[in-house]
């Protein structure tokens, strides 16, 4: 979340936003405040983890440094030898599906089943044949929101990964886990790569990850990137390799050149606008991106500026 | 040239035969591997199974999780069936078995004598069940079969003279046609259940709506068990299926098919092709089958707005009944998430909604996370 | 003959008994709890249905169904 000023503010502001939210949010959302914990291996990485609790702080928001027996409480399973850790206390999951519905129902908007093929300036061609005019319409189709408005240049390209679910172990994880390293390896902009990142849920089910693949768009499970992505996983968290899995996932997050989303007017499509190219924070800052997507159309002042975020600022 | 089968239960074990048989001369080797820890599939569980041949090597206790694990010349899937079942009022209680989940538990040990049992559902399978409990001291008080007289003595009618004999053989005078249980009762253990409008005192339930063919293997190797050419040969020619993964036609189909996809992933054509008139035969078996037992619609009546259809997941008949599809009911109310991986609510579901299952993924079955990590070589 | 312990029980079975017959056989009638807290049973007794799912040798998860029954084995039920 802090890969630039811009990605920590969109990335704050929506943490806020989902915060106020949880009180009453259904238990089928699964909001469960475990925290993330950012892994340390080495001293090396222990210096990136004081650099980022200043960042943090600089920034008002507290974050606790554990030192190597600190980390072993909090998280027995992880292997011996690791060097401390980050805790960002208030970090968060959710149940995507559910919270989307969650929100829809909330928002009294009608759902229309149906696929869009075309965007033009105040119309949506339907796969069906008809279509729907709007005074506003927004584009949030990820990585296929390019595809719709073949006129508009649209700098987003789809990058892969994969996830194994397993059975219920409640306890077995606490918090997200993180390898710090993620930062260096799964943040390169190119070619494919692996990090240590586990995280339960309600159910006491764990999702292990992640794997990132560059212009590989087929929903296969591509088995030694999987077998890689495990190792990683095991080296981390030897318990790992005894669990059952249950279920393997894979997706394909919509990524941008500078690594922030593209969020404000389509250019050269008035009354167009797109909310897209999240890559892997697409969760997390959804409410902050309709936000200040939203306060722009109506004419309002959005808590952070859209400025870093607008599509056109690649032209 | 090395062969490999999935499945060693009827048509895996003809496979592996006539596949040792044909590569007797050219030296190739024949594997044959099954999750169970024994050979015979469910039909032969705990004896009956014919003895395996020489030349062929047994993997037995080992599911194959996910095709990247298996290397291969030619492939025969044989990877048999599991029994349906339908959601109704008190069918998670303890003491509610499979019909040859129960017959499967007594030939692994458990003791039914003196229990009071009702075998219901539809299918062949019912007196078969009941006449092996009743010889395992089981007192059987009722065969609830959900077909009518009427097609059950067109069926009987097209049965060869073998088969009569061995209806004959298991036959029960309890066998109530027409008939299906639409409640079990009990609270931590069944103890009766409604069907026809009586309430049975029973122990157990042995319960099964036919079979659902396991096609999770060829579907996630891109391959459909239901369109074959004549060799039992796959869209992949390097792949074969055969027995109840192609559709479900009884242990004589299986064992034909096996024999005709091993003798021709060995190469033995003419061999292969001696079996095909019995095939067709039996294949008019499968059809007539079909038609006697097909499902009756008021079974897709029987869950409650609280009844659980996903018994992993704990997922009720009302949250699904709004829902648009397996994928939309799958990611907002958790069917089929579970680790049976719905191969339990998945047919029900397609019954009840009529909702196809959507794609298949690694692993076919819960898996330790380990065995991920050594699948295929580190990309470059 | 194996002898296993279930739940704390030792219990004596034939050879090629399976761990879901023994739980049976000792008069246990629920192997685990479903996610909302009802007492579940094998239904499939062949390794389809996940419902038979008890702790073996201090593992959790597995399939009682399709595991036979050895000498010193420890079953625990929920």
């Amino acid at each position: 979340m802090d890969d630039s000023e811009a990605q920590f503010a969109l990335t704050r502001l929506s943490r806020e936003l989902w915060m106020e939210l949880s009180p009453d949010l259904p238990r089928s959302v699964e909001y469960e405040a475990c925290g993330t914990l950012w892994v340390a291996a080495d001293e090396e990485e222990m210096r990136e983890v004081r650099r980022k609790q200043e960042f943090y702080a600089s920034r008002g928001v507290s974050t606790q440094i554990l030192d190597a027996l600190q980390l072993r409480e909090a998280e027995p399973n992880l292997r011996d030898g690791l060097a401390g850790a980050l805790l960002v206390n208030q970090d968060s999951v959710v149940y995507p599906p559910c919270a989307a519905v969650e929100l829809i129902a909330r928002s009294g908007a009608t759902v229309l089943r149906a696929r869009s093929v075309g965007i033009e300036s105040q119309k949506v061609m339907l796969a069906n044949g008809e279509s729907l005019e709007a005074g506003v319409i927004i584009n949030a189709a990820g990585i296929h929101a390019g595809a719709l408005m073949p006129s508009v240049s649209v700098p987003i390209a789809p990058r892969k990964g994969h996830l194994l679910i397993t059975d219920r172990y409640p306890g077995f994880v606490r918090h997200q886990l993180v390898e710090l390293g993620y930062l260096k390896s799964a943040h390169s902009t190119t070619g494919s790569s692996v990090a240590f990142n586990v995280q339960p849920r309600r159910t006491g089910q764990l999702l292990i990850g992640s794997s990132r693949q560059f212009g590989v768009n087929s929903p296969d499970i591509d088995a030694p990137m999987m077998a890689r992505m495990l190792r990683r996983a095991t080296d981390f968290m030897p318990g790992i390799a005894r669990l059952s899995a249950i279920r393997s996932w894979t997706g394909v997050r919509a990524a941008t050149p500078d690594k922030l989303p593209l969020i404000g007017p389509c250019p050269g499509l008035p009354h167009a606008f797109i909310a897209a190219g999240h890559e892997g924070l697409g969760i997390t800052t959804s409410l902050g991106t309709a936000r200040i997507l939203t306060d722009h159309i109506v004419g309002k002042t959005p808590p952070i500026p859209l400025s870093p975020y607008l599509p056109d600022r690649h032209a | 040239m090395k062969i490999v089968i999935v499945g060693a239960g009827p048509a895996g074990l003809a496979a592996a035969r006539s596949a040792a048989e044909g590569v007797a001369r050219s030296g190739a080797d024949v594997t044959l591997i099954d999750g169970n820890h024994s050979t015979g599939g469910q039909i032969w569980r705990g004896g009956g199974a014919p003895e395996i041949e020489t030349g062929v090597a047994t993997l037995l206790n080992t599911r194959v999780a996910s095709p990247d694990l298996l290397t291969f010349d030619k492939l025969i899937l044989a990877t048999g069936a599991r029994e349906l079942f339908l959601p109704f009022p008190g069918w998670t209680l303890p003491g509610v078995f499979g019909a040859g989940g129960l017959q499967a538990l007594v030939k692994e040990g458990l003791d039914v004598r003196n229990k009071r049992v009702v075998v219901a559902g539809t299918g062949p399978l019912l007196l078969a069940v009941a006449h092996y409990l009743k010889t395992h001291g089981a007192d059987i008080r009722l065969i609830a079969e959900q077909a009518p007289w009427s097609k059950l003595i067109r069926f009987g009618a097209a049965l060869p003279s073998r088969k009569w004999l061995e209806a004959l053989r298991l036959w029960n005078p309890c066998f109530s046609p027409s008939t299906w249980v639409t409640e079990a009762q009990g609270t931590t253990h069944v103890k009766s259940v409604s069907a026809g409008g009586k309430k049975i005192p029973c122990d157990y339930l042995a319960i099964g709506y036919g079979l659902v063919p396991n096609t999770e293997l060829p579907q996630l190797m891109k391959v459909d068990p239901c369109a074959l050419d004549e060799y039992q040969r796959t869209s992949n020619p390097a792949i074969f299926c055969a027995g109840e993964v192609t559709g479900i036609g009884g242990v004589d189909l299986s064992i034909v098919e096996g024999s005709i996809a091993g003798y021709a992933a060995a190469g033995d054509v003419e061999k292969a092709r001696a079996f095909f008139v019995q095939r067709d035969r039996w294949k008019r078996f499968g059809t007539a089958l079909a038609e006697a037992f097909a499902l009756r619609p008021e079974l897709a009546q029987l869950a409650r707005p609280d009844t659980f259809v996903c018994r992993c997941e704990d997922v009720t008949y009302q949250e699904l009944v709004a829902k648009a599809s397996w994928r939309e009911a799958k990611i907002h109310s958790r069917c089929g998430m579970g680790p049976c991986q719905g191969r339990v609510c998945g047919p029900a579901v397609e019954f009840l909604f009529g909702w196809k299952p959507d794609s298949v993924r690694p692993p076919l079955f819960p898996t330790p996370s380990g065995s991920f990590s050594m699948i295929g070589n580190e990309p470059q | 003959m194996p002898e296993i312990t279930i739940d704390g029980r030792r219990v004596t079975v034939r050879e090629q008994t399976s761990v879901a017959a023994a739980i049976l056989q000792a008069g246990v009638s629920s192997f685990r709890r479903s996610v909302t807290g009802e007492p579940r049973a094998a239904l499939c007794g062949m390794g389809i249905c996940y419902e038979c799912r008890v702790t073996i040798d201090g593992e959790p998860h597995a399939l009682s169904c399709q595991t036979l029954c050895v000498d010193g084995m420890v079953v625990e039920t929920t």
